[in-house]
């Protein structure tokens, strides 16, 4: 079989349809992983000939040139040059292009002649263009451009099987000829090489495409709303509510019933286990620990729901261009607005989304700032010191006071990061801006079947991300807060006598300035693991059992024993504080250095540390000591 | 050589001949044909060189001789704009569009 299979690499503009294609082509036979050193991603999918042949194709990341900005576009020249690091190159080029918008196209496939691969051009999206009476003289485009062409509509899965037998054609061809013998010429082209391919592809367009007789005014109808000045900020900001209802609300029944069956298997296999440490391991490390990361799954999934649907739309480029001006004063890409808002769930799928992003520098700021949004990990810290030290009352005569000190936390976190991203732009980057040059994609209906499969990819992502990255460390942690075990005949809780509380008594000293009692410092070892556990872990320290599910109990036990100043102090460390190892990893992993997720450890414990200090010592100077 | 700042920058602009206008100073629903697009590299691009950044507006699409309209402007200080660009809409800023030099139509140009 291995002698019979061809490698096909899929290329083309930003929305032109080729993912879609890509699924048209190789249905569910497909896996996702990243290249080699990089954090891009890597699909690939298989595709068996009525010839019984096997082709291997990769989606690579849509791009105008080869002339690569970012990494995403750096994988798709050097894929296309043969150049990726552990990749064989592609023996055919089918080059994707959206029928209604040629021009910018043309340009890149005559960049993709120079590299002088077998390439076979897919008009996709032909239908729209029959619609539009856009009249395409395919032969004559196709004896200019040296290169056969199908049409293809790949959302209904049509030129698929002529696609295949052109792809076959071309790999059989290469295979009686033995190796290639067009020499690469390709070069980055230069300002005046651009122009002349411009000059040629605009040739080409007036050769052999007659202009749509009825072209597209839906987008433009639609732009005129969702674009406007006004109406289009509220639209924005009413689906950006939309959005948080759904994250929280909906996610709600699915998130108890993880947790639920996460408990059950955990008492089932207390049940069936002796007891012991390898039950106390598997139990209260393995399925607590992965237990307490994959009960995100429902909001991230929700999240990713509406951001797919968007972008497959059409949405996220003008929803970038709306906030372009207000993410532009913070120093921030209008691209980074999707990944923050994705951090509201949960900072790893936002450091995930900043691949959006071109610019190196952008990015970075993006992946920095992006754990200072309040996750939803943060909340049952939250709820649980509100409830504990906030009273019940009614202010201004309609707000509850609890909701207004959760707002405030809120608050906090997107003015910190506006802040952080303001000064790091001007300290580091030396007010360095990248430009904001963004097509804004013709308005699309997303095809459900993508959708869901985009979904499902994501799933996997992050799941595959909680078995590898966050297993290891849940383990650790558990061994810390494990070992030693409590001598013969203790009275205090068994976490006391472990590393993680002589860990925490060790530390105790160093947040006794910020008010914090050492059964808070201990909860904030195992808080490393995910936020919350913070709560489950000042529950062992105060011997509440089920702390999660007696939120009130815990919360009586901590308002006897904290002041109210200690409470205020606690939750503005968790505001600011890294008190998640799962994101420092994933930052390791997006920006392939340990250096990003020691700076942002060490930028966010030194912001947590003082910002507790004014708080405890402001609100003891106001008597709430 | 010496960068100079935004706000020198614009007041150092030569400003275009009659009937042009620069995209950075582009009223909405300006219509006409991209006359040049010559990035000055005396001018601060942000700590982007003239060269990449000519090259990505001409990647884009910004070229002599394409057709370009002003169809929709930001909010906060009428930035940033779209474009209806030959067949496609672009968004970008009106700092990265100042050296995007339009012939405006008979129209926009009395207007």
């Amino acid at each position: 079989m291995s002698t019979a299979s061809a490698r096909i690499a899929l290329v083309g503009n930003p929305n032109s349809g080729k993912t879609a294609l890509f699924n048209a082509l190789t249905g569910g036979r497909q896996k996702v992983a990243n290249y080699a050193g990089v954090t891009v991603e890597k699909k690939e999918g298989m595709v068996t000939t009525p010839g019984g042949r096997t082709l291997s194709v990769i989606d690579l990341p849509g791009t105008y040139s080869l002339r690569a900005r970012s990494p995403d576009e750096e994988v798709t020249r050097d894929a296309v040059l043969g150049q990726l690091k552990g990749e064989t190159p592609p023996d055919v080029v089918v080059c994707v292009a959206d029928a209604t918008n040629l021009r910018l196209v043309l340009r890149l496939i005559l960049e993709l002649r120079q590299v002088g691969r077998p390439m076979v051009l897919a008009l996709n999206m032909f239908d729209i263009a029959q619609r539009q009476g856009l009249r395409i003289d395919l032969e004559g485009l196709a004896r200019d451009i040296g290169a056969p062409i199908v049409t293809t509509v790949a959302t209904r899965k049509r030129g698929i099987e002529d696609l295949v037998a052109q792809v076959e054609a071309k790999v059989e061809a290469l295979a009686a000829a033995g190796d290639l013998d067009v020499p690469n010429t390709w070069h980055e082209p230069s300002p005046a090489e651009i122009r002349r391919a411009h000059a040629e592809a605009q040739r080409l367009m007036k050769a052999h495409v007659r202009p749509a007789e009825r072209p597209d005014t839906m987008t433009g109808k639609i732009d005129a709303v969702l674009l406007h000045p006004v109406a289009g900020l509220a639209i924005l900001l009413a689906l950006l509510f939309v959005m948080f209802q759904a994250v929280f609300a909906w996610a709600g029944p699915l998130m108890d019933g993880i947790e639920g069956g996460i408990g059950a298997l955990g008492g089932l296999v207390a049940t069936v286990m002796p007891d012991g440490l390898l039950q106390s391991l598997i139990v209260d490390g393995l399925i607590a620990g992965v237990g307490s990361v994959l009960v995100f799954l429902p909001q991230i999934l929700i999240l990713f729901f509406f951001i797919i649907l968007l972008e497959d739309f059409g949405y996220m480029a003008r929803a970038a261009f709306l906030m372009d001006k207000i993410m532009g004063g913070a120093g921030l890409h209008g691209r980074a607005f999707i990944p923050l808002l994705s951090s509201f769930a949960c900072a790893i799928p936002g450091v995930m989304a900043t691949r959006v992003i071109d610019s190196k520098r952008d990015r970075l700021t993006t992946i920095m700032v992006a754990p200072l949004m309040t996750c939803s990990a943060r909340i049952p810290v939250y709820t649980l010191i509100i409830a504990a030290f906030i009273p019940n009352q009614t202010v201004w005569g309609f707000a509850s006071l609890q909701g207004v000190v959760m707002f405030g936390l809120y608050v906090a976190g997107i003015t910190s990061a506006l802040a952080i991203s303001f000064i790091a732009r001007r300290l580091f980057w030396r007010g360095q801006v990248e430009p904001f040059l963004m097509e804004l994609p013709t308005y699309k209906t997303p095809d459900p079947k993508s959708v869901l499969r985009n979904l499902w990819q994501r799933a996997e992502i992050f799941i595959n991300r909680a078995g590898r990255i966050i297993l290891p460390l849940m383990v650790l942690i558990w061994v810390l807060s494990t070992f030693p075990y409590p001598p013969e005949g203790a009275t205090g809780p068994a976490i006391d006598y472990s590393f993680a509380g002589r860990l925490g008594h060790l530390l105790h000293p160093l947040f006794a300035p910020i008010g914090f009692n050492w059964q808070m410092t201990v909860a904030l070892i195992p808080g490393m693991a995910a936020r919350e556990v913070a709560v489950g872990a000042l529950g062992t320290v105060y011997a509440v059992a089920n702390a999660e599910e007696q939120v009130g109990t815990l919360a009586g036990a901590l308002s006897a024993d904290w002041s109210l100043a200690m409470g205020l102090a606690f939750l503005t460390w968790y505001v600011f504080a890294p008190q998640c190892a799962p994101t420092l990893a994933v930052v390791k992993r997006e920006t392939n250095s340990w250096l990003w997720p020691t700076v942002m450890f060490a930028y966010m414990v030194t912001l947590a540390y003082l910002a507790a200090m004014g708080v405890y010592h402001g609100a003891v100077a106001l008597g709430w000591g | 050589m010496d960068h100079l700042t935004p706000a020198a920058a614009l007041a150092a602009d030569p400003q275009p001949a009659q009937g042009e206008v620069r995209l950075s100073q582009a009223r909405l629903r300006d219509r006409g044909v991209i006359g040049s697009v010559h990035v000055r590299p005396d001018v601060d691009h942000h700590g982007l060189s003239a060269e990449e950044l000519e090259r990505r507006l001409l990647e884009l699409g910004f070229v002599e001789g394409a057709a370009i309209e002003v169809i929709h402007e930001g909010a906060i200080g009428r930035d940033p704009i779209a474009v209806r660009l030959d067949d496609m809409r672009v968004a970008l800023r009106r700092h990265d569009a100042a050296d995007v030099v339009i012939r405006l139509d008979a129209r926009s140009a009395a207007r």
